[in-house]
């Protein structure tokens, strides 16, 4: 069986950047050279936001680019038409991120059989529980060679932590702090240590930490114990400003 | 078949949380305890005290005379809109405001919609000395002034949301974010049978003393603790929940819930969920919801604002899919005829929502020896101006 994109990325020695985006902003058809230009730069993995009309996890930004990618005329079936062939382009790892609602009305298993077919190596689905995906939907995704990635924030308990842990594959996301996404300035002790003791923890599963992370100094905080960092909001507000020929400035100025 | 909720959250096919692990903790907090705490002595003790002194019950059980003559049936009322602050909302937040206490929380936030439950949310709050913020979609704010300057009056910070389609479902988005931010502190006062478990089960409960008073009532009015139908309109469904309730599993009792059809079903501007929606996932709880193929959430209408939300509480999803409800749907137009109606056959002004219950005598024949009880779940006052507007008063 071939391995996941996800599992040999996180085999290179070093410490991973990751960029949110959602598909369909600022333009409909800019997901492709978005994606180009973000493996251009360097990133290391990309995580493509399916527009939803009710994204209750995500601060004013992502509510506001997801808002816009619909008018633009985003949607399940429009994104996967854009994904065709884009491994012929593209050999970091994609991991889709969106709400479950639309995922459903697409077909639960349809939507799997899409994600393999176009090379995508996992999902980030927030308001699917991971009980809920182990009892119904973990034997399709392990079919179709598909991660889930789980979320865990500063107040997840440590016992769900280590079930989260265990039954994890890919990476564990943290949440930096409890809040929904957007970009902080910085991050403070609280912070620190809540990303000490995750990493004293020794999970099996690897870390990567999200939202609030918007800098340099953001993204060396995040890194310093965990393996990589995703960053949202933040890049999304450069998209808009500067536009998608510009990325590799967004980037050079993280790392 | 059991219609109540089952240990694993869900009704049927419907409910469990469909929730981010950032509100996991929450979320587990209040399923833990909801059940413990409601049950212990003190709680119950001073819920009933609040209900009676404060709320106004019993809410009487009238018998509509007028009505019943016309309809050739027994008609019933349960006078909900006789409750303090003038709905049966306030039955749930003053439940979930005890609960509240209980765990120890200091700063509330609730949504609103109308303002109805954002207005009884404000009065709990205020009773009890604790900090509350109501989020209101933008649009609805300055379409229900006088419900936002109650709000206010009573101490409440009213945000708007801005988000979306600035209305009830962004309001609710809005909420849970708070949730999200203020994990520790803070309780939501969710206003109806809906959001993630075990929101549904805990405000059905509070709820639930309006089919239980029923009960009572039957008992001295017709001799029997039951009725032959009960009809409540359905917007989210905690009128509807609470006058059900202790009549779910009982079989002898037939169940009408009354959807708002806006300008009609086929138009694309209603609000009859279980019709026109597909199940998915809305606000943590799987249901049946107006979406787009997409499934992007849409916009529901009716012209009355307590009934356009674009989800169903997951107990009436189920209710409706094993047909164990008849679901009617109602168009605005003559609901605000039996707002008319009802006023003038039995001087009770109802709320717009309240007044789409009634439309199922028209549509539906009851026998002369039937009991049907009506869930009079909220008065007009807060609709006089659009009352005004329509029949050009």
């Amino acid at each position: 069986m071939k391995q996941n994109r996800i599992d040999l990325k996180f085999q290179e020695d070093k410490k991973l950047l990751s960029i949110y985006f959602s598909a369909g902003f600022p333009n409909l058809e800019d997901t492709v050279p978005i994606l180009k230009n973000l493996q251009a730069a360097g990133v290391d993995m990309v995580e493509i936001g399916l527009p939803f009309s009710d994204p209750l996890a995500d601060g004013p930004t992502i509510q506001e680019s997801s808002t816009r990618a619909l008018e633009n005329g985003m949607s399940t079936h429009k994104l996967f038409e854009q994904l065709q062939g884009i491994r012929d382009h593209i050999d970091i790892p994609l991991v889709l991120m969106g709400y479950f609602n639309p995922m459903m009305q697409f077909g639960i298993e349809k939507f799997c059989q899409q994600c393999e077919a176009i090379g995508i190596d996992g999902l980030i689905i927030p308001d699917l529980p991971v009980d809920v995906y182990n009892e119904q939907y973990k034997s399709l995704f392990d079919k179709h060679g598909l991660y889930n990635m789980f979320l865990i924030t500063p107040q997840t308990p440590e016992e769900r932590i280590r079930y989260i842990d265990e039954v994890s594959n890919g990476f564990i996301y943290m949440v930096s702090s409890a809040a929904v996404t957007g970009a902080q300035s910085s991050f403070g002790a609280t912070q620190a240590d809540y990303f000490k003791r995750i990493a004293n923890m020794n999970l099996k599963t690897e870390t990567v930490v999200g939202f609030g992370i918007s800098n340099a100094d953001t993204y060396q905080a995040a890194i310093t114990h965990s393996r990589g960092a995703i960053i949202g909001s933040a890049f999304i507000k450069f998209l808009e400003k500067e536009g998608v020929k510009n990325i590799k400035d967004f980037i050079a100025a993280i790392r | 078949m059991n219609y109540n909720v089952d240990e694993r959250g869900y009704y049927g096919d419907f409910g469990g949380a469909f929730i981010p692990e950032m509100l996991y903790p929450n979320v587990a907090e209040l399923k833990e305890n909801y059940l413990k705490i409601t049950a212990e002595p003190e709680f119950k003790k001073e819920f009933d005290a609040l209900l009676k002194s404060y709320v106004g019950r019993p809410t009487p059980l009238y018998f509509a005379k007028r009505l019943s003559e016309k309809y050739n049936t027994k008609i019933y009322l349960k006078r909900e809109d006789l409750c303090h602050t003038g709905a049966h909302k306030v039955n749930n937040t003053i439940g979930q405001i005890l609960l509240a206490k209980r765990l120890g929380k200091n700063r509330i936030i609730a949504e609103t919609g109308a303002g109805q439950h954002g207005v009884a949310t404000a009065t709990v709050c205020a009773l009890m000395g604790i900090e509350c913020i109501v989020y209101m979609g933008a649009l609805d704010i300055k379409r229900q002034a006088p419900n936002v300057a109650r709000m206010k009056m009573l101490g409440a910070e009213v945000r708007p949301a801005m988000s979306g389609s600035r209305t009830l479902k962004d309001a609710t988005n809005e909420a849970i974010r708070d949730w999200i931010n203020n994990p520790v502190d803070t309780h939501y006062i969710i206003g109806s049978v809906v959001g993630p478990h075990p929101y549904p089960d805990m405000v059905a409960r509070f709820q639930s003393v309006i089919s239980e008073e029923i009960k009572t009532q039957l008992l001295e009015l017709e001799d029997r603790d039951y009725p032959d139908h009960v009809i409540a309109c359905v917007g989210g469904g905690s009128n509807a929940a609470g006058l059900y309730y202790h009549y779910l599993n009982d079989e002898r009792v037939n169940i009408i819930a009354v959807e708002a059809a806006g300008k009609g079903i086929d138009t694309g501007e209603s609000a009859a969920t279980s019709v026109l929606g597909k199940e998915g996932i809305i606000h943590g709880s799987k249901t049946l919801l107006m979406q787009t193929p997409d499934g992007q959430i849409t916009e529901p209408y009716s012209i009355s604002a307590g009934l356009d939300y674009p989800g169903v509480g997951p107990m009436h999803a189920h209710l409706f899919r094993t047909k164990r409800a008849e679901f009617v749907s109602v168009p605005d137009q003559e609901a605000m005829d039996w707002g008319l109606t009802l006023s003038q056959m039995e001087g009770i002004i109802p709320a717009i929502e309240t007044a789409h219950a009634f439309a199922a005598l028209d549509v539906r024949k009851f026998k002369p020896n039937e009991v049907v009880v009506f869930n009079c779940s909220g008065r007009g006052d807060k609709d006089l101006e659009t009352y005004i507007d329509y029949f050009k008063l």
